[in-house]
């Protein structure tokens, strides 16, 4: 009994040891961004002993949870306006770069040999275009035997940054989408016949299991489920496909000092090359945080990743930023952060 | 232990060398044990009062900015706009109900053939396995109902399931309807069926022990005058459990209206009032755990409205059980 409780106590004691060395910290938030801030981890952690636990609860809950100070930093996909910047007294960096790409089950077709424009897919998504041999969709696909078939949109049941991305594409490109839709985390999808899936891999689900279903998830859901995709016209008139080089080519089109807190939407980017529903995720972090260590801990983690986790994010299918853009966001707002 | 040892009670010859005022020192310290006894249960029981209270109240704080703006039109306003702020309570009620609905239509009479075979005509080698899978299937976490009806079951559903109830009752007048639309394998009806295998083994296994406590000399002058096993069923069986089955019922239904995962998988979630069954629709609780992440201020207080109103739906449903129960008085086979 006393052999025991001395065991307790010396496992209690090396706890509390082992606790004060490392620093653990927290963040929470977007979803989507969840399995290179895990990855990148898990290898600072392996070189550094420091650990993060990032717990992703939606882009909503981040933002919540860092207004809270529960968390050293909170991680959203639909970047906060410059003037709640101010007001909550934090600053806002993107983190890491991804796409979002239209797929679809139409029997016939090779991935990506469909081509489909901003305007089309937005009736589609609005019900306008009800069958994939509509004329206005065969006109971007000639010579290509279009089946007379129902098409169903297949959206996010849960509210997501991947939803906001896509309708923050459809209504730059659309008017009809922005008057009648709109952007959000959720919205009022239109179409008559549409499905709503759970996460990414719901969408991917229903999408290949609906015939004539259309949809959009996240690019690394496209690879690793052998979806069906279309390219997609950008704003310089060129069809594109998904990939990593066609997301850094839109992240390269965007100034990103043009807006405050860096909240530059990355939709329908010029440049030749251009994907046009890139994105970006951002972190959210407080100029005067109460535990300035913790903070600098941050700091020094997504430093650490910047530099070293490139590989990590394209092995993802992500997207690393650029090193120009690292460098100015060390210097135009990390610097912000007090020491 | 210790303390009745030396309790008079439990030595009655002891009483009588205890002087009077010794016995009434130990009678005291009895009354205070039992005095504090009470308490402590009541305070556990309070405990709960407490708790229901404090969720109802919570709900209701946080979902009346929500009933402020929509008031009691809410429940039956058909609209859903996160984006314009437009709420309305119709389409997840709906969901809700009919899908458990079509659950119980399918699991009681399911539960019921199970539990007459598990009591009255199942060999005994059998009983025991057959008891056991039911139970199982009742551990079975609802994430993997789910999976496997978005996976297995949606596409069976879609390819055979679908196309022959529209080639079937489809065609008849009401039902052309309730059966038409497009056959993609989820909707309201996948959820109802995914539902009605949840909640089978908990009817089933709540059926099974209230008719085995149907006192054996009832049963047996049944079969002795020459009743049949659904003479017996019927008139013996049924009338002598008729409480414990209904809240077995209940408890399945109570826990079809409440499943998050397993609908949420299979109900299509989509904030539209369709026609038909095989259109999808959305579940006040499926609705919550889809949007809850990514919810701000107002859509958040409507969520919890949401949140209220099935909290009200499960309490109307256990009134009205116990109210059915309270009815049924001649039964005496009651299992709690």
């Amino acid at each position: 009994m006393l052999n025991m409780k001395s065991w307790l106590v010396a496992i209690g004691l090396s706890t509390v040891g082992l606790a004060s060395m490392a620093v653990d910290i927290t963040g929470a938030g977007a979803t989507f961004p969840y399995p290179i801030y895990a990855k990148w981890a898990e290898a600072y952690k392996k070189e550094t002993g420091n650990g993060l636990n990032y717990q992703s609860i939606g882009s909503s809950g981040g933002i919540r949870q860092i207004r809270a100070k529960t968390v050293t930093f909170g991680a959203t996909d639909a970047p906060m306006s410059g003037d709640d910047l101010n007001k909550d007294g934090m600053v806002q960096f993107p983190a890491i770069i991804g796409g979002t790409v239209p797929v679809l089950n139409v029997d016939g077709f090779k991935p990506g040999e469909l081509r489909v424009s901003g305007p089309v897919l937005a009736e589609m998504f609005m019900g306008k275009i009800t069958k994939w041999n509509d004329p206005k969709f065969a006109a971007l696909n000639p010579g290509k035997n279009l089946p007379d078939q129902a098409i169903t949109v297949v959206h996010r049941a849960d509210g997501s940054g991947t939803t906001f991305n896509w309708t923050d594409y459809l209504t730059v490109i659309s008017k009809d989408w922005a008057d009648t839709v709109g952007r959000g985390a959720a919205v009022k999808w239109p179409a008559a016949s549409s499905v709503g899936g759970k996460g990414n891999e719901g969408v991917a689900a229903n999408v290949n299991r609906v015939k004539g279903a259309i949809g959009y998830v996240e690019y690394a859901y496209v690879k690793k489920n052998n979806m069906n995709f279309m390219q997609m016209l950008n704003a310089d008139g060129r069809y594109v496909s998904p990939d990593d080089l066609t997301f850094a080519a839109a992240a390269a089109g965007v100034d990103w000092f043009s807006v405050p807190g860096m909240g530059v939407s990355m939709v329908n980017a010029k440049g030749a090359t251009s994907w046009p529903v890139s994105t970006a995720s951002f972190i959210l972090m407080y100029k005067d945080p109460t535990d300035k260590n913790l903070a600098q801990e941050a700091l020094k983690f997504f430093d650490w990743s910047f530099k070293n986790g490139k590989q990590m994010a394209a092995d993802l299918d992500y997207v690393a930023l650029p090193d120009s853009l690292t460098r100015q966001i060390r210097e135009r707002v990390w610097s912000q952060i007090a020491k | 232990m210790a303390l009745t040892e030396q309790s008079p009670m439990s030595h009655p010859a002891d009483t009588q060398i205890l002087s009077a005022a010794a016995r009434l020192a130990v009678a005291k310290r009895q009354q205070l044990q039992d005095k504090f006894f009470h308490a402590l249960t009541l305070g556990f029981s309070l405990l709960v009062l407490i708790a229901l209270m404090g969720i109802l109240i919570s709900l209701v704080i946080n979902a009346w900015p929500s009933f402020q703006k929509f008031g009691v039109g809410f429940i039956w306003r058909v609209e859903w706009d996160i984006i314009n702020e437009e709420f309305g309570a119709a389409i997840a009620i709906f969901g809700t109900v009919a899908s458990a609905c079509i659950a119980l239509l399918i699991a009681v009479p399911l539960s019921f053939g199970i539990a007459v075979f598990l009591t009255e005509t199942c060999p005994v080698a059998l009983r025991r396995p057959l008891g056991t899978a039911i139970e199982l299937l009742a551990a079975v976490p609802s994430i993997i109902y789910g999976m496997f009806g978005l996976f297995v079951f949606a596409p069976l559903f879609a390819e055979y399931g679908q196309p022959a109830l529209q080639s079937t009752l489809g065609q008849m007048p009401i039902f052309s309807t309730l059966f038409g639309g497009a056959m993609n394998g989820i909707g309201i009806l996948a959820a109802g069926i995914v539902l009605a295998f949840m909640i089978l083994p908990f009817i089933a296994a709540v059926m099974r022990d209230v008719f085995e406590i149907v006192p054996p000399v009832l049963r047996e002058s049944a079969y002795g005058i020459g009743c049949s096993t659904w003479e017996v069923v019927r008139n013996i069986v049924l009338p002598y459990t008729q409480k414990g089955v209904i809240g077995g019922v209940m408890l399945g239904l109570g826990r079809a209206l409440g499943e998050t995962m397993a609908v949420t998988f299979v109900i299509g979630n989509s904030q539209r009032l369709g026609t038909s069954l095989f259109s999808p629709g959305t579940s006040i609780a499926s609705t919550l755990a889809n949007e809850f992440g990514e919810a701000d201020d107002f859509h958040l207080s409507t969520l919890f409205a949401l949140g209220f109103l099935l909290f009200v739906i499960t309490f109307v449903v256990l009134a009205l059980a116990k109210w059915m129960m309270a009815r049924t008085e001649k039964s005496k086979g009651a299992k709690t």
